[in-house]
């Protein structure tokens, strides 16, 4: 029996078609975002949110993953920018090729922030880069504060966590300060945020943020272009 | 939950490798699963055992290597392994008990060897 070393990463796959995609990205300039948390944490009522308050002649665009329905979509469609369904049929998150797949009848030309909502799970799609400049992980605060420590790995590589639902704090036993500490003790240079959508609390923190990411993500593109 | 797409891919993976011996037939699988990878070792072993069961891989043997998190002192620059406390917690450094300490690995879903019988 001979032994092999090889060396090279399981998902070797996912990660060439994630690498061909971020070069696209930047190419076209686009700023893309991937929304991961538990299902019911609120990533499609925040997306509604966000969409309602770009004007209409920016380009944004959103793939959003479901195991089954087109649900979704039609919510998120209503308020005009192109949106499409990703249907994973029991598949538990959104991989590279799915993107690249559900990109083909769009010109990237066309997009400047693409935002991913993967399929609501805590777990799966940490592991699948998707060419994102960055994840942001949701948290309700009707969820438990030690979710950071529970679900480590999609804490850690995320940028941003958005706690939700911040309007029902006094109404649950959610110790925001904790599940603060608990997501820094993961990653401490994780950004943070508290939002309600009910009350619009801490969306003009959340479209600040949005308009940072962009203006640097712009800057960066440009440097790239000037260099290569 | 997604340990079968995993193990199909090192399945894939493993065959993609002996491909490059000609006449070789895979025997084993050895790979490296960090504590922040989000798979399951056992889930995975399963999953493995499924999709090669009554195969041509069936007597393909997975070996699986966990690697614990590995933290780097800001101040110290010592490097040490938090899986004894909380894997997941930015333990102290125990040379120099500073808590400013950083993340450095722990997260590697790695196929490190295959076992070829070659002809």
């Amino acid at each position: 029996m001979t032994v092999v070393r090889v060396e090279q990463k399981v998902l070797n796959e996912n990660q060439r078609i994630a690498v061909d995609l971020r070069r696209r990205f930047q190419e076209h300039d686009i700023l893309c975002l991937n929304l991961v948390s538990s299902p019911g944490s609120g990533k499609t009522t925040l997306l509604e949110n966000t969409l309602a308050a770009f004007r209409p002649e920016e380009k944004v665009a959103v793939l959003t993953g479901d195991l089954q329905t087109e649900n979704d979509a039609r919510r998120l469609a209503r308020y005009g920018f192109p949106v499409q369904q990703i249907v994973t049929g029991g598949v538990c998150h959104l991989d590279g090729k799915m993107i690249e797949r559900h990109l083909e009848p769009w010109s990237l030309a066309d997009i400047d922030v693409l935002f991913i909502e993967n399929v609501g799970n805590l777990v799966c799609p940490s592991s699948y880069d998707l060419g994102e400049e960055a994840k942001i992980v949701l948290l309700s605060v009707t969820e438990g504060e030690d979710k950071p420590l529970k679900y480590p790995s999609i804490f850690l590589k995320s940028s941003l966590l958005i706690l939700t639902k911040v309007d029902l704090l006094p109404y649950v036993p959610f110790d925001i300060e904790a599940a603060k500490a608990n997501a820094r003790q993961i990653n401490p240079g994780i950004e943070i945020l508290e939002v309600s959508c009910t009350t619009g609390k801490g969306m003009d923190e959340w479209r600040a943020w949005l308009e940072k990411r962009r203006s640097k993500h712009h800057a960066n593109a440009g440097s790239a272009a000037v260099s290569g | 939950m997604h340990e079968v797409g995993i193990a199909t891919s090192i399945l894939e993976a493993g065959h993609r490798e002996t491909e490059r011996r000609p006449g070789a037939r895979l025997m084993g699988i050895g790979v490296r699963i960090g504590v922040l990878s989000g798979v399951d070792v056992d889930a995975l072993r399963f999953a493995f055992e499924c999709i090669t069961a009554e195969t041509e891989d069936e007597k393909v043997v997975l070996t699986t290597e966990p690697c614990p998190r590995m933290n780097r002192c800001q101040d110290c620059g010592h490097e040490f392994s938090s899986l004894q406390s909380s894997p997941f917690s930015d333990a102290p450094c125990p040379r120099c008990l500073s808590t400013r300490t950083t993340f450095v690995s722990g997260d590697q879903l790695d196929i490190a060897f295959i076992e070829v019988e070659e002809p």
